[in-house]
Protein backbone atom coordinates (compact mmCIF):
# COMPACT_ATOMS: atom_id res chain seq x y z
CA UNK A 1 0.00 0.00 0.00
CA UNK A 2 1.30 3.39 -0.39
CA UNK A 3 3.20 4.78 2.20
CA UNK A 4 0.48 8.19 2.59
CA UNK A 5 -2.13 7.90 4.97
CA UNK A 6 -5.49 6.99 4.19
CA UNK A 7 -8.69 8.97 4.92
CA UNK A 8 -11.87 7.74 6.25
CA UNK A 9 -14.12 7.27 2.91
CA UNK A 10 -11.65 6.06 0.78
CA UNK A 11 -12.24 3.34 -1.63
CA UNK A 12 -8.81 1.26 -1.16
CA UNK A 13 -9.71 -1.86 -2.04
CA UNK A 14 -11.46 -2.84 -5.56
CA UNK A 15 -11.04 -5.82 -7.74
CA UNK A 16 -13.36 -7.81 -10.28
CA UNK A 17 -13.38 -11.68 -11.11
CA UNK A 18 -14.08 -13.73 -13.50
CA UNK A 19 -17.33 -15.50 -13.78
CA UNK A 20 -17.76 -18.47 -11.00
CA UNK A 21 -17.41 -21.84 -13.30
CA UNK A 22 -18.44 -25.64 -12.40
CA UNK A 23 -14.28 -25.92 -13.03
CA UNK A 24 -13.59 -23.80 -10.36
CA UNK A 25 -15.30 -25.18 -7.93
CA UNK A 26 -13.93 -29.07 -8.36
CA UNK A 27 -10.36 -26.89 -8.58
CA UNK A 28 -11.00 -24.96 -5.24
CA UNK A 29 -12.24 -28.31 -3.58
CA UNK A 30 -8.91 -29.95 -4.13
CA UNK A 31 -6.80 -27.11 -3.72
CA UNK A 32 -9.14 -26.18 -0.32
CA UNK A 33 -9.15 -29.29 1.61
CA UNK A 34 -13.38 -28.44 1.65
CA UNK A 35 -14.26 -32.29 0.00
CA UNK A 36 -17.96 -30.98 1.20
CA UNK A 37 -19.58 -32.78 -2.21
CA UNK A 38 -23.23 -29.98 -2.16
CA UNK A 39 -20.37 -27.99 -4.04
CA UNK A 40 -19.36 -30.08 -6.61
CA UNK A 41 -21.92 -32.94 -7.12
CA UNK A 42 -24.91 -31.90 -8.50
CA UNK A 43 -27.16 -35.21 -7.38
CA UNK A 44 -25.71 -34.36 -3.22
CA UNK A 45 -26.63 -30.89 -3.95
CA UNK A 46 -30.57 -31.40 -4.78
CA UNK A 47 -30.49 -34.12 -1.86
CA UNK A 48 -30.15 -31.59 0.66
CA UNK A 49 -32.65 -29.20 -1.28
CA UNK A 50 -30.63 -27.27 -3.40
CA UNK A 51 -31.37 -26.45 -7.35
CA UNK A 52 -27.42 -27.05 -8.22
CA UNK A 53 -24.27 -26.70 -6.83
CA UNK A 54 -22.79 -23.45 -4.95
CA UNK A 55 -19.66 -21.66 -4.60
CA UNK A 56 -17.83 -22.28 -1.52
CA UNK A 57 -18.26 -19.04 1.02
CA UNK A 58 -14.38 -19.75 1.83
CA UNK A 59 -13.73 -19.65 -1.97
CA UNK A 60 -16.10 -16.36 -2.09
CA UNK A 61 -14.02 -14.67 0.88
CA UNK A 62 -10.36 -16.30 -0.62
CA UNK A 63 -11.39 -13.71 -3.53
CA UNK A 64 -11.90 -10.93 -1.05
CA UNK A 65 -8.34 -11.81 0.44
CA UNK A 66 -7.13 -11.27 -2.94
CA UNK A 67 -8.40 -8.09 -3.32
CA UNK A 68 -7.53 -7.08 0.21
CA UNK A 69 -3.99 -8.09 -0.67
CA UNK A 70 -3.80 -5.94 -3.91
CA UNK A 71 -4.15 -3.33 -1.51
CA UNK A 72 -2.59 -4.04 2.10
CA UNK A 73 0.56 -6.14 2.12
CA UNK A 74 -0.44 -9.42 4.21
CA UNK A 75 1.94 -8.74 7.15
CA UNK A 76 -0.33 -5.42 7.83
CA UNK A 77 -3.45 -7.10 8.48
CA UNK A 78 -4.51 -7.84 12.03
CA UNK A 79 -8.17 -9.03 11.42
CA UNK A 80 -10.30 -10.22 8.45
CA UNK A 81 -13.88 -11.16 8.66
CA UNK A 82 -16.84 -11.89 7.27
CA UNK A 83 -20.30 -12.82 7.04
CA UNK A 84 -21.93 -14.87 4.43
CA UNK A 85 -25.23 -13.00 3.28
CA UNK A 86 -26.24 -15.07 0.53
CA UNK A 87 -25.34 -18.18 -1.55
CA UNK A 88 -22.86 -17.22 -4.00
CA UNK A 89 -24.58 -19.21 -7.75
CA UNK A 90 -22.57 -20.22 -10.42
CA UNK A 91 -21.64 -17.80 -13.07
CA UNK A 92 -21.59 -15.16 -10.31
CA UNK A 93 -19.50 -12.23 -11.75
CA UNK A 94 -18.05 -10.69 -8.38
CA UNK A 95 -16.74 -7.45 -7.41
CA UNK A 96 -14.66 -6.66 -3.99
CA UNK A 97 -14.77 -3.45 -2.64
CA UNK A 98 -13.05 -1.87 0.75
CA UNK A 99 -13.30 1.11 2.31
CA UNK A 100 -11.84 3.04 5.08
CA UNK A 101 -14.40 3.57 7.62
CA UNK A 102 -12.41 4.65 10.88
CA UNK A 103 -8.87 5.07 12.15
CA UNK A 104 -7.84 3.67 15.18
CA UNK A 105 -4.90 3.26 17.87
CA UNK A 106 -4.76 -0.11 18.97
CA UNK A 107 -2.13 -2.01 20.17
CA UNK A 108 0.42 0.55 20.23
CA UNK A 109 0.08 1.05 16.46
CA UNK A 110 -1.60 3.01 13.36
CA UNK A 111 -4.76 1.29 12.47
CA UNK A 112 -7.24 1.52 10.02
CA UNK A 113 -10.68 -0.54 9.71
CA UNK A 114 -11.95 -1.02 6.62
CA UNK A 115 -15.70 -2.24 5.25
CA UNK A 116 -15.38 -4.98 2.88
CA UNK A 117 -18.08 -6.17 0.15
CA UNK A 118 -18.53 -8.59 -2.22
CA UNK A 119 -21.12 -8.49 -4.88
CA UNK A 120 -22.63 -10.23 -7.72
CA UNK A 121 -23.24 -8.46 -11.30
CA UNK A 122 -26.74 -7.90 -9.71
CA UNK A 123 -25.44 -5.38 -6.71
CA UNK A 124 -26.40 -8.62 -4.70
CA UNK A 125 -24.62 -8.37 -1.05
CA UNK A 126 -22.73 -11.59 -0.98
CA UNK A 127 -20.08 -11.15 1.55
CA UNK A 128 -20.48 -8.22 4.47
CA UNK A 129 -16.98 -7.87 6.51
CA UNK A 130 -14.55 -6.00 8.04
CA UNK A 131 -10.59 -5.74 7.95
CA UNK A 132 -8.22 -3.85 10.72
CA UNK A 133 -4.66 -3.12 9.23
CA UNK A 134 -1.75 -1.37 10.51
CA UNK A 135 -1.18 1.96 8.62
CA UNK B 1 -30.13 -31.07 17.42
CA UNK B 2 -27.23 -29.32 18.96
CA UNK B 3 -27.59 -28.13 22.55
CA UNK B 4 -25.83 -26.19 25.17
CA UNK B 5 -24.00 -29.05 26.07
CA UNK B 6 -21.56 -28.75 23.25
CA UNK B 7 -20.44 -25.89 24.24
CA UNK B 8 -16.87 -26.31 25.41
CA UNK B 9 -16.30 -29.15 23.56
CA UNK B 10 -12.80 -29.67 21.79
CA UNK B 11 -11.47 -31.84 18.74
CA UNK B 12 -8.77 -33.26 18.31
CA UNK B 13 -6.30 -31.18 17.34
CA UNK B 14 -5.17 -30.69 13.39
CA UNK B 15 -0.95 -30.30 12.90
CA UNK B 16 -0.60 -28.96 9.20
CA UNK B 17 2.44 -27.61 7.13
CA UNK B 18 2.33 -24.87 4.65
CA UNK B 19 3.81 -27.14 1.57
CA UNK B 20 4.80 -24.85 -1.06
CA UNK B 21 3.30 -27.21 -4.15
CA UNK B 22 -0.34 -27.35 -2.58
CA UNK B 23 -0.02 -23.47 -1.40
CA UNK B 24 0.62 -23.22 -5.52
CA UNK B 25 -2.39 -25.24 -6.35
CA UNK B 26 -4.40 -22.55 -4.20
CA UNK B 27 -2.73 -19.61 -5.52
CA UNK B 28 -3.24 -20.74 -8.73
CA UNK B 29 -7.00 -21.83 -7.89
CA UNK B 30 -7.85 -18.31 -7.05
CA UNK B 31 -6.00 -16.81 -9.90
CA UNK B 32 -3.76 -15.24 -7.27
CA UNK B 33 -0.60 -13.55 -9.25
CA UNK B 34 0.56 -11.16 -6.55
CA UNK B 35 4.23 -11.63 -6.33
CA UNK B 36 3.71 -11.48 -2.21
CA UNK B 37 3.33 -15.44 -2.15
CA UNK B 38 5.34 -16.54 -4.42
CA UNK B 39 8.94 -14.71 -2.71
CA UNK B 40 10.77 -17.55 -2.39
CA UNK B 41 10.84 -19.52 1.16
CA UNK B 42 9.80 -16.75 3.38
CA UNK B 43 6.30 -15.94 2.16
CA UNK B 44 3.39 -15.30 3.60
CA UNK B 45 0.39 -17.34 3.24
CA UNK B 46 -3.31 -15.99 1.97
CA UNK B 47 -5.40 -14.15 4.61
CA UNK B 48 -7.83 -17.21 4.59
CA UNK B 49 -5.39 -19.98 3.96
CA UNK B 50 -5.34 -21.36 7.38
CA UNK B 51 -9.19 -22.77 7.47
CA UNK B 52 -8.15 -24.79 4.64
CA UNK B 53 -4.76 -25.79 6.33
CA UNK B 54 -6.98 -27.34 9.12
CA UNK B 55 -9.16 -29.00 6.64
CA UNK B 56 -6.49 -30.58 4.39
CA UNK B 57 -4.78 -32.15 7.15
CA UNK B 58 -7.69 -33.59 9.65
CA UNK B 59 -7.40 -36.76 10.18
CA UNK B 60 -11.44 -36.93 10.74
CA UNK B 61 -12.71 -34.59 7.98
CA UNK B 62 -15.73 -32.94 9.76
CA UNK B 63 -15.46 -33.97 12.72
CA UNK B 64 -16.67 -31.45 14.26
CA UNK B 65 -20.03 -32.29 12.45
CA UNK B 66 -19.74 -35.88 12.87
CA UNK B 67 -19.13 -35.55 16.55
CA UNK B 68 -21.54 -33.59 17.10
CA UNK B 69 -24.25 -35.62 15.11
CA UNK B 70 -24.92 -32.75 12.58
CA UNK B 71 -25.54 -33.96 8.73
CA UNK B 72 -22.89 -32.10 6.31
CA UNK B 73 -25.54 -31.23 3.85
CA UNK B 74 -28.15 -29.38 6.40
CA UNK B 75 -25.00 -27.19 7.11
CA UNK B 76 -24.26 -23.51 5.56
CA UNK B 77 -21.23 -21.37 6.36
CA UNK B 78 -22.48 -18.40 7.93
CA UNK B 79 -19.54 -16.10 9.32
CA UNK B 80 -15.71 -16.26 9.26
CA UNK B 81 -13.07 -14.52 10.82
CA UNK B 82 -9.39 -14.26 11.38
CA UNK B 83 -7.67 -12.56 13.77
CA UNK B 84 -3.32 -12.38 12.87
CA UNK B 85 -0.88 -12.25 16.01
CA UNK B 86 2.82 -13.34 14.20
CA UNK B 87 3.33 -14.37 10.49
CA UNK B 88 2.94 -18.03 8.72
CA UNK B 89 5.58 -18.46 6.28
CA UNK B 90 5.78 -20.98 3.99
CA UNK B 91 7.40 -24.20 5.49
CA UNK B 92 5.61 -23.70 9.29
CA UNK B 93 4.30 -26.07 10.91
CA UNK B 94 0.66 -24.96 12.52
CA UNK B 95 -1.59 -26.73 14.82
CA UNK B 96 -4.99 -26.11 15.38
CA UNK B 97 -7.17 -26.69 18.72
CA UNK B 98 -10.97 -26.57 17.53
CA UNK B 99 -13.23 -26.06 20.62
CA UNK B 100 -17.13 -24.89 20.45
CA UNK B 101 -17.62 -21.24 21.85
CA UNK B 102 -21.63 -20.84 21.66
CA UNK B 103 -24.21 -23.08 20.46
CA UNK B 104 -27.48 -20.20 19.70
CA UNK B 105 -30.93 -21.47 18.34
CA UNK B 106 -32.51 -19.04 16.26
CA UNK B 107 -36.06 -18.54 14.28
CA UNK B 108 -37.50 -21.06 16.76
CA UNK B 109 -35.36 -23.59 16.53
CA UNK B 110 -35.51 -23.77 12.98
CA UNK B 111 -31.65 -22.80 12.48
CA UNK B 112 -28.64 -23.61 15.10
CA UNK B 113 -26.00 -21.36 15.00
CA UNK B 114 -22.53 -23.45 16.42
CA UNK B 115 -19.27 -21.02 16.93
CA UNK B 116 -16.22 -23.10 17.22
CA UNK B 117 -13.28 -21.03 18.28
CA UNK B 118 -9.65 -22.49 16.83
CA UNK B 119 -6.22 -21.17 18.54
CA UNK B 120 -3.41 -21.95 16.08
CA UNK B 121 -0.08 -22.46 17.12
CA UNK B 122 3.18 -23.07 15.15
CA UNK B 123 6.37 -25.06 15.56
CA UNK B 124 8.10 -22.77 17.90
CA UNK B 125 4.73 -22.76 20.40
CA UNK B 126 3.69 -19.65 19.15
CA UNK B 127 -0.01 -18.35 19.08
CA UNK B 128 0.00 -16.71 15.70
CA UNK B 129 -3.48 -16.65 15.04
CA UNK B 130 -7.31 -17.51 16.04
CA UNK B 131 -9.67 -18.59 13.68
CA UNK B 132 -13.34 -18.61 14.32
CA UNK B 133 -16.62 -19.81 12.10
CA UNK B 134 -20.00 -19.82 12.69
CA UNK B 135 -21.65 -22.81 11.10
CA UNK B 136 -25.40 -22.65 10.53
CA UNK B 137 -27.03 -25.84 10.89
CA UNK B 138 -30.91 -25.80 8.92
CA UNK B 139 -32.63 -28.17 11.58
CA UNK B 140 -34.97 -30.75 10.19
CA UNK B 141 -38.80 -29.92 11.11
CA UNK B 142 -40.84 -31.99 12.87
CA UNK B 143 -43.79 -32.89 11.04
Amino acid sequence: MSSSVPSVGDVIVHKEFAPITRHRLALYCGASGDHNPIHVDIDFAKAAGFPDVFAHGMLVMGYLGQALTDAVAPSRIRSFSTRFAAITQLGAKLTCEGTVTELIEQGGEQRAKLALTTKDQNGEIKLAGEAIIAL
Amino acid sequence: MVDQSAVGRAFTPVTARVEPGRLRFFLDTLGETNPVYRDGTAAPVPPTYLFCLEMMDATVPFEFLTALGIDLARVLHGEQRFDYHAPVVIGDTLTFHPRVASVTDKKGGAMTLIVVDTPVTNQNGIHVADVSRTIVVRNARPS
